[in-house]
């Protein structure tokens, strides 16, 4: 069973890839949505969620906006960028280079 | 988001907090329609405060965003201690101030460049050798068949150009009535070609403005005194005005930031060289002389070749010199040549102040580092007050580097606010000390431009002096050791240790300020008190000219007039005054004998000169209405010692030599007292004084076109008479006009402007540097007595007298002033020979010289002790005690 931990470095693929999906999302949906699709097997430790949120949003791959929800309060939803998608594809790419070198490691060992 | 908004959002910290703050709420409100336990999700998402300032941090800049914190709380520090801040401020403004003031000066009298195309190829052509007095000297005057015959040897590697010595003239754009006076200097045609100058009016010269002697009555008007006199009207070219019988045409005006090669003279108006009436004249130097040096041109063969140009035609020329020995004519020919840089152009107010701004420079700057150093000791005594704090915020993980910065923030809040009114200072005090330079008839003018020299000299300086004072406490701070200081203390001493230190270096820096003070000031003291041999009170000095020479009794005429205006005493005519800059000399022949080398000053002036001068008459007798030059001589003392060995001179004759071997005859009729004759400082020369009317060789009295009218008043304040005795002189005579008027009392000062300058800003940066030093010694004692109070009281009530009380508390600072004063000494000895030329019958080694800045110290010293001291004594051990 992967530990969160595990997650690292692949959590802004993850939001990335999420929200490519599913535009505006706020920050609790892209959880849940992480954990939903991948069978409850990732979990984005949500302490780190946030940060990264902000920090790609500082990098300018999402954007942010805020919105009135139906319960009267703001929420602050989530977009990909232009930037974003190069990114996501930049990130795809790399994830996957990666999986497949350490998939071919396992098969030879 | 861009760097833009991160930059923007330091400035919105809290509303960004906030947003922060909003979304995680927003996060839980989520976690809770889903069912989950508030607890639960809280624990989840992590601590909140720790989750805002990650989020905080990539959102903004950080380093700025703690800076900007670190500026707020810097200045709430500051405002906590209002006066020390206030007094901090203060010091180091009056210290940045002064510094960018003298750096004003400097900059723009000594190393600002002209402003024309590549200064840096100007050279000034210069002789150096061994003067008439036997001293070595540097002459820059050349005359113009000289100048004309090295530029035409060097015309391949270098443009010569010829600057006359500046002059205030008379001139008239009308009648005779309108005179006024404007900065006249001559210059070559080619000037301002070669400077690659543009009129901002008609046109400039061309060098076939300046071919023919006497043929080209042109002239270009500098754009300042366009500005000024004419607000700039464009009809004043083809304007004329007239100089004594010459009238100019105006035919353009000069660039708007060209205003001469004279830096402390404006230049109002550029006359071709041609109509000089010296410039064909080999034995006039009236001009200095610039070279462009062409791009690529070695130094030393062009020096070496205007050497020997030079010298072949001083060899010509010395050929027909009387009256000189062989060694004198060595020493003439010997004279070599020099080129001297002068990118920032050339003039004697550069040459006298040179030495004298250095001096200021260095003193304000050493007044400026003792404020560092008591801003360093305060700022060191509140780092012991606040260590508590330091340790507190290391503990709870503050880096030593935002230790430094908190620390260092606080310096530069210190240093920039000193920086805003200390400029404020320096754009007030410049202009004040540069209408001080010169006496007021002839003020001095510099262009202070406040541009990016002088910002970046100020920032540079700031920024220097909050290193200077604020980095030891800073790094002291940051090495605070949260376990002892949160324990109640670390090692008091090695704070005062620094303390201490800067003590000595700052009472040093005091002593040596005070002891160059106490030389300048003596300097002044001495010069201004020095006797000159006449009487200079109630004497006013009318310059006059008229239009055209006129007959010696219509002189005399207006002589009577003035006599007879209320308040004069007595009236005597010369052709010029004692002291007023002019001098007239020529060798001596007595008995026919040659010459002996010693040149004998020379003037002329009428019956009752002496006496309006108040010189004493030791013997013989004044001139009579009928004597005339040459004819009968009045003598000095030193003349009669020169050149009648002393023996009584009266009834004896003697002759004048003129170069070209001329010789006129005179007769001794009065013994004089000695008096000064051009400068206060040289030793009194000898004098000759011949009858202000002069007879040709046939025996007809000789017109005279210029005098100077002596008039002795009986008031305080005779420049109160000036008005009534300008108008009176033209009343009494149409023709005449006075074209200057002074009092005698200013000629005689403005031989000590410089000295009264030197010695009035040394000492009142004396005064503030042994203020601020001490200033800083109080504070280091009182801050030892109050972190000392403890050991104290216990010492007090285990029996320990006031006495010994006060000498635990003082012994270290006073310790330190002593090694600081000797310090001080060494320092003062050691720079005394590079202000050697500032000082007059001064000497450093003088134990009176000495012992003023140390009796001085030494009192302010006491005086600063005393208040901690008695602090000390008064502290009740039973209180004291009982408090622990």
């Amino acid at each position: 069973m992967p530990k969160p931990d595990s997650l690292q470095g692949s959590l802004d693929l993850l939001v990335l890839k999420i929200l490519s999906r599913r535009p505006r999302l706020h920050g609790y949906a892209i959880m849940t949505a992480i954990q939903g699709m991948s069978g409850e097997v990732l979990r984005a430790e949500e302490g780190s969620l946030y940060p990264a949120l902000h920090r790609m949003e500082e990098a300018g791959w999402i954007r942010a906006q805020w919105v009135i929800k139906d319960t009267g309060r703001r929420a602050r939803l989530y977009d990909l960028t232009a930037a974003g998608k190069k990114q996501l594809a930049a990130e795809e790419s790399r994830w996957q280079s990666v999986t497949a070198a350490v998939n071919r490691v396992l098969r030879m060992a | 988001m861009s760097w833009w908004s991160r930059l923007a959002n330091v400035f919105r910290g809290n509303r960004l907090s906030r947003e922060i703050d909003e979304e995680l709420q927003s996060h839980i409100e989520e976690a809770l329609e889903q069912g989950r336990d508030p607890a639960e999700a809280r624990r989840a998402l992590g601590p909140a405060l720790r989750l805002r300032e990650e989020s905080r941090d990539v959102r903004l800049i950080a380093w700025l965003d703690s800076l900007r914190a670190d500026t707020v709380f810097g200045l709430r520090q500051l405002m906590k201690n209002k006066v020390t801040s206030a007094a901090a401020i203060l010091s180091l403004a009056l210290g940045i101030g002064a510094c960018t003031s003298a750096f004003r000066l400097i900059d723009a009298l000594l190393l600002r460049p002209l402003p024309v195309s590549e200064p840096e190829q100007l050279y000034g052509l210069a002789r150096q050798g061994i003067g008439p007095e036997g001293k070595p000297a540097t002459f820059d005057g050349w005359a113009y068949p000289a100048f004309r015959l090295m530029r035409a040897a060097v015309r391949d590697q270098a443009e010569l150009i010829a600057l006359s010595y500046s002059e205030r003239t008379d001139l008239t754009y009308g009648s005779d009535a309108e005179m006024e006076k404007a900065f006249r200097q001559y210059v070559s045609g080619w000037m301002f070609d070669s400077f690659g100058l543009r009129p901002a009016a008609g046109r400039l010269f061309t060098e076939s403005d300046d071919s023919r002697p006497g043929a080209h009555p042109y002239a270009v008007l500098s754009y300042d005194y366009w500005s000024s006199r004419f607000g700039r009207d464009p009809k004043v070219i083809g304007r004329t005005f007239r100089i004594g019988n010459d009238l100019y045409e105006i035919i353009g005006v000069g660039p708007e930031r060209f205003t001469g090669t004279e830096p402390g003279t404006v230049i109002d108006i550029f006359i071709p060289t041609m109509m000089h009436p010296g410039a064909q004249r080999s034995d006039w130097t009236w001009m200095r002389t610039l070279a462009r040096v062409n791009p690529g041109v070695p130094m030393e063969p062009l020096r070496a070749k205007l050497d020997a140009t030079s010298r072949a035609f001083e060899e010509d020329r010395a050929k027909g010199f009387s009256g000189w020995s062989k060694q004198q004519v060595d020493e003439f020919l010997n004279h070599r040549l020099v080129l001297e840089p002068a990118a920032a152009g050339f003039s004697d107010l550069q040459t006298n102040y040179r030495t004298a701004l250095a001096a200021l420079g260095v003193l304000v700057a050493l007044v400026l580092l003792i404020a560092c150093a008591n801003v360093a000791n305060l700022m060191t005594a509140q780092a012991a007050a606040r260590a508590r704090e330091m340790a507190l915020r290391v503990s709870i993980g503050a880096g030593r580097a935002r230790l430094v910065q908190l620390v260092l923030v606080e310096g530069a809040w210190l240093a920039f606010l000193a920086a805003a009114i200390g400029g404020a200072f320096a754009w007030w005090s410049a202009p004040v000390v540069v209408s001080m330079i010169n006496p007021p008839d002839n003020p001095a003018r510099l262009f202070l431009p406040a541009d990016w020299r002088v910002l970046g000299f100020g920032l540079v300086l700031t920024v220097a002096v909050m290193l200077l004072f604020g980095l030891a406490p800073a790094l002291r701070a940051s090495a605070v050791k949260p376990v002892s200081a949160l324990k109640g203390g670390e090692d008091p001493h090695s704070r005062r240790r620094l303390m201490h230190a800067l003590i000595a270096v700052q009472t040093a820096f005091c002593f040596l300020v005070l002891f160059v003070a106490g030389l300048f000031v003596a300097t002044f003291e001495r010069l201004s008190r020095h006797p000159t041999g006449f009487s200079p009170q109630g004497v006013v000095t009318l310059e006059t000219v008229t239009l055209s020479p006129q007959p010696p009794a219509l002189w005399d005429q207006v002589a009577e007039h003035l006599r007879r205006v209320p308040g004069v005493e007595t009236v005597g005519l010369a052709s010029s005054v004692l002291l007023g800059g002019w001098s007239w000399n020529n060798s001596i022949s007595v008995n026919g004998a040659p010459p002996n080398g010693i040149l004998a000053y020379l003037l002329q002036a009428s019956p009752g000169w002496v006496e309006a001068m108040r010189i004493p008459m030791i013997d013989g007798r004044d001139f009579l209405p009928g004597d005339t030059y040459p004819g009968a001589a009045i003598v000095n003392k030193a003349f009669a010692r020169t050149y009648f060995r002393g023996e009584y001179p009266v009834g004896k004759p003697f002759e004048v030599v003129f170069s070209g071997g001329k010789r006129l005859r005179f007769e001794v009729v009065g013994l004089v007292g000695d008096v000064t004759y051009r400068d206060i400082r040289e030793p009194i020369l000898p004098q000759a004084y011949f009858p202000f009317h002069s007879v040709d060789t046939e025996g007809a009295l000789r017109p005279v076109g210029q005098g100077t009218f002596i008039v002795r008043t009986s008031s305080v304040n005779p420049m109160a008479m000036a008005s009534i005795l300008r108008r009176e002189v033209p009343r009494a005579r149409s023709e005449f006009r006075v074209s200057n008027i002074r009092t005698q009392t200013a000629i005689d000062q403005s031989h000590t402007v410089r000295e009264r300058l030197l010695a009035r800003l040394a000492l009142f940066f004396g005064v503030v540097a042994l203020l601020l030093s001490g200033v800083g010694l109080y504070g280091v004692l009182d801050y030892s007595v109050l972190q000392r109070r403890k050991e104290i009281g216990i010492r007090m009530a285990i029996g320990a007298q006031a006495g010994d009380i006060a000498r635990g508390v003082t012994v270290d600072a006073f310790s330190m002033v002593l090694v600081g004063a000797v310090a001080g000494l060494a320092l003062g000895f050691a720079s005394a020979r590079y202000i050697q030329t500032l000082l007059y019958q001064v000497k450093p080694t003088d134990p009176r010289m000495l012992a003023l800045p140390a009796l001085t110290i030494l009192a302010s010293a006491i005086l600063a002790a005393l208040p901690p001291v008695i602090r000390a004594v008064r502290i009740d051990p039973a209180k004291m005690l009982r408090a622990e």
